[in-house]
């Protein structure tokens, strides 16, 4: 597979994998790679495309980091003219959101760290399908343009959830908002494909003996993710086929005068949104679930229960949907059912907070920037787990639904958990990647800075909802004015680290120190740490046994 | 465009007159307030009912992520590597694991069954007094009364440059929603556009005004006065201008409103659609109570 695309290295990876399994300093010292061009643009290697996804990661967080910078400077001061029309307001909502979910939480949870440790985990030489694996990314570059095409026309003025008939040629003529609907169906065949590379490859390609329940919580978290990917894109793709046929080919699906619905758009916008909002949480928890046992030098606790939690999630994950659309005019049992189906998934969820502190109990416990990463975690994602059930609530929704409780609610599992997790993952893990450490200091000047700036953003935003304010408001009555002071001074604050973290990974890759295989000592299990770091080109070329 | 200092000033008296209990409310006026940080008071029984649930929710999730908190705080100081070099090599506590699955579900249930029962209570109500027809317009609202004659009133906010002293700015409307007190109505949402959200925190009352689409939903005003709400579905560039005022009235000061109304619309009745309605222009006369 992998190693048979590149023919002229063969030869040396071949000699390191008699001598040492592929792993041995032999095999890195013999590592010749591609010219650039075949490298990077033409890559079938999972530790490449990995590193592609990861760059794609940053570029997406920095222009929809920009966009929520513009968009809190907006919201500092009633009657503000930062953003001078509600289109233009609208459009930038609409990218940002967009951008953060496709081209930043994804690409860096599922792309960047999926194909980089899936395959070492599990001891794979790559992934199943290294070719496929190329498309998956490349086709995200071109969505991306798109994406910001839609935004410089400023003619994608929907929110990110698309909704009929707003986004209809009637109301939203532009070519914009096809090239944004076109972005997204490029985006999800690209997760298509990548998701479906995954399950293969953790079904058929796991190093002898390394059963299902002996694979590592990372792997367990990216399978699910992928079968949640696989179930829910398609409907989206639908979805939004039907919506440009709608726009550009005189169907109806969504017009009400043609005999369509626009409720049906919701429908199933939110079978594939839901399920969405795990595939961005779940490689998380896996990536926590190591951490925390890695510092605190104890074996996760309650393995066969985290493993099953996370399906118990995805499962219902899947029949939650319509608790986005309680205010549609749903029937009152329907939204008795949504509601009790939702409050069920806090259970799961539950089971996993605990597990990780019982982790940490009776543990030895280092705290490593990686380390501060997941305790944060831990603790944002309880506050954003228990304000879900709130929301899941049809009766408290009457008030809080489509506002900044809701916007706080989903930013902390989302903007703060998820991205705590991803950076969580950067820090535990670039050692291994780039064969530098990151400095210390810098790492928990980071943390912290990140850690008081998204509190203090999104904390006051619980309040903004429960005193009645609306979501995707450019501009509000002046008595909201003090709270969205408060938040925009933290999304200030959490800007300017994620300058820190720039100048972190400026210092990690610029940085002589090189880094031991296993650089964490006795608490690192899994098969990545016996790799060298960074791994050989081609890794695994002799399997490992699983005892 | 103002002045970035300008603006800091404006926001640093409304904080500080707050503060000192000067903030501009009208009287019987329920508007939200600065630096608010619940919901806002209830003025009708499904708002209290709303308020009641989120109480004991709001208490319950604060008690669980105090809980957490706590514990994390407890093993950061007890098991780090200086107090506990040995970690222990404990994974299975089956014990534990049961009962960190059954007491979240009994939390829940305790969650679950007031919510069903405040859902099916806010779900509409058996006997309306009267019916209003809201639609939803790119950007404005219309209300249409079909037990009073069709009376029908286009509100719509009020430019900058217009705001009276004391009027709201993105709140107060030119045309209010006015009904009766305490009395029981239902709302039927529709839109002729897109898709908007009729939406009044003070009332406990929120649905989409879908195009093509009817949805039913009820208000009930304890006392009289003015309740402001918001459109609350994005819905194109000036979604955060079309507010929503309820003038909640006495019934007699509603039946003068309506006759009144009612003579408005026949002294010109072929107003052109879509046009500001000249109507509901009429003046509230029999509410000298209501200072605003």
């Amino acid at each position: 597979m992998a190693e048979a695309t590149h023919g002229d290295d063969h030869g040396h990876a071949r000699s390191g994998h008699d001598a040492h399994g592929g792993y041995g300093h032999d095999a890195h010292a013999h590592d010749h790679k591609p010219a650039f061009v075949q490298r990077w643009l033409f890559s079938t290697n999972h530790k490449d495309i990995g590193t592609l996804y990861l760059i794609m990661a940053v570029i997406g967080g920095v222009v929809g980091g920009a966009l929520s910078e513009i968009m809190r400077a907006q919201l500092q001061f009633p009657n503000n003219h930062v953003v001078t029309s509600g289109q233009e307001w609208n459009t930038i909502i609409t990218s940002h959101g967009l951008l953060m979910i496709f081209f930043s939480v994804m690409p860096a949870l599922i792309g960047g760290f999926g194909n980089w440790f899936i395959p070492l985990m599990i001891g794979a030489p790559d992934m199943a399908f290294p070719r496929l694996n190329n498309i998956s990314f490349w086709l995200l570059p071109p969505a991306f343009i798109l994406i910001c095409i839609g935004l410089l026309m400023g003619e994608s003025g929907s929110g990110w959830t698309l909704y009929p008939p707003l986004s209809n040629a009637t109301f939203e003529p532009g070519m914009g908002m096809d090239c944004t609907l076109f972005a997204l169906h490029l985006a999800g065949a690209s997760s298509l494909l990548g998701a479906m590379n995954f399950i293969t490859t953790i079904f058929n390609m796991r190093a002898p003996g390394m059963t299902m329940h002996k694979m590592p919580l990372f792997v367990w978290s990216e399978l699910v993710t992928a079968f949640l990917l696989v179930l829910s894109i398609p409907v989206l793709a639908g979805a939004i086929t039907m919506l440009i046929c709608d726009r550009n080919f005189g169907t109806a699906f969504f017009d009400p005068a043609g005999g369509g619905d626009p409720v049906l758009f919701q429908h199933l916008f939110w079978f594939f949104g839901h399920p969405e909002v795990y595939i961005m949480i779940l490689p998380g928890f896996g990536i926590i679930s190591h951490v925390i046992s890695t510092f605190s030098k104890k074996p996760i606790f309650g393995y066969l229960g985290m493993v099953y939690a996370m399906v118990a999630i995805g499962v219902v994950g899947f029949v939650v949907w319509a608790h986005h659309m309680y205010m549609s005019g749903i029937d009152v049992d329907t939204r008795a059912y949504f509601m009790g189906a939702t409050l069920v998934i806090a259970v799961p969820t539950g089971v996993k907070i605990f597990s990780w502190i019982a982790t940490m109990w009776g543990g030895s416990i280092r705290f490593d920037t990686p380390m501060l990463w997941a305790i944060g975690f831990l603790f944002v994602f309880t506050i954003g787990g228990v304000t879900g059930v709130v929301c899941a609530n049809a009766g408290i929704d009457e008030i809080i639904h489509n506002t900044y409780y809701v916007v706080a609610h989903f930013h902390y599992v989302l903007s703060v958990s998820a991205v705590f997790s991803i950076f969580c993952g950067f820090y535990y893990w670039i050692g291994k990647m780039s064969g530098r450490q990151y400095p210390e200091f810098w790492g928990r000047v980071h943390f912290w800075m990140t850690f008081v700036g998204v509190n203090l953003t999104f904390f006051p935003q619980h309040f903004l909802g429960l005193a009645g304010m609306p979501r995707r408001y450019p501009d509000y009555p002046d008595a909201f004015a003090g709270w969205n002071y408060v938040s925009s001074v933290g999304a200030y604050l959490s800007g300017a680290a994620f300058l820190v973290f720039l100048y972190v990974c400026f210092k990690t890759f610029t940085s002589k120190e090189h880094v031991a295989d296993n650089y964490w000592g006795e608490g690192a299990t899994t098969l990545e740490w016996t790799q060298t770091s960074p791994p050989a080109f081609h890794s695994w070329l002799e399997l490992p046994r699983i005892k | 465009m103002q002045l970035p200092k300008r603006r800091f000033a404006v926001w640093f008296f409304t904080a500080i007159s707050t503060l000192m209990g000067l903030a501009p409310h009208p009287a019987f006026a329920q508007a939200p307030r600065p630096w608010e940080m619940g919901m806002q008071p209830a003025f009708s029984p499904m708002k209290q009912g709303i308020i009641d649930l989120h109480n004991l929710v709001l208490v319950l999730i604060t008690i669980i992520t105090l809980f957490v908190g706590a514990l994390l705080v407890w093993v950061c100081i007890r098991y780090n590597e200086k107090r506990n070099p040995v970690p222990s090599q404990t994974s299975h506590h089956t014990g534990l694991e049961i009962a960190w699955t059954v007491i979240p579900v009994l939390i829940l249930v305790i969650i679950a069954i007031p919510s069903f029962r405040l859902i099916y209570y806010l779900d509409r109500t058996p006997n309306p007094d009267m019916t209003i027809k809201v639609t939803g317009h790119q950007w404005y609202w219309e209300y249409t009364y079909p037990d009073n004659g069709n009376v029908d009133v286009e509100s719509r906010y009020i430019h900058d440059e217009d705001l009276k002293p004391g009027q709201l700015r993105l709140l107060d409307v030119d045309n209010q929603l006015v009904i009766p007190a305490g009395k029981k109505i239902r709302v039927l949402t529709s839109s002729a556009d897109v898709i908007h959200s009729f939406f009044i925190p003070s009332l406990g009352a929120q649905r989409y005004a879908i195009p093509g689409r009817t949805i039913e939903l009820w208000l009930e005003a304890d006392k009289p006065g003015v309740y402001y709400g918001e459109c609350n579905q994005i819905c194109g560039q000036d979604h955060s201008k079309m507010p929503i005022s309820v003038h909640a009235v006495t019934e007699a000061e509603f039946k003068t409103w309506v006759e009144q109304a009612k003579k408005a619309a026949s002294a010109s009745p072929e107003h052109p659609p879509g046009q500001p309605n000249l109507l509901a222009a009429a003046e509230l006369t029999g509410s000298k109570d209501i200072q605003r």
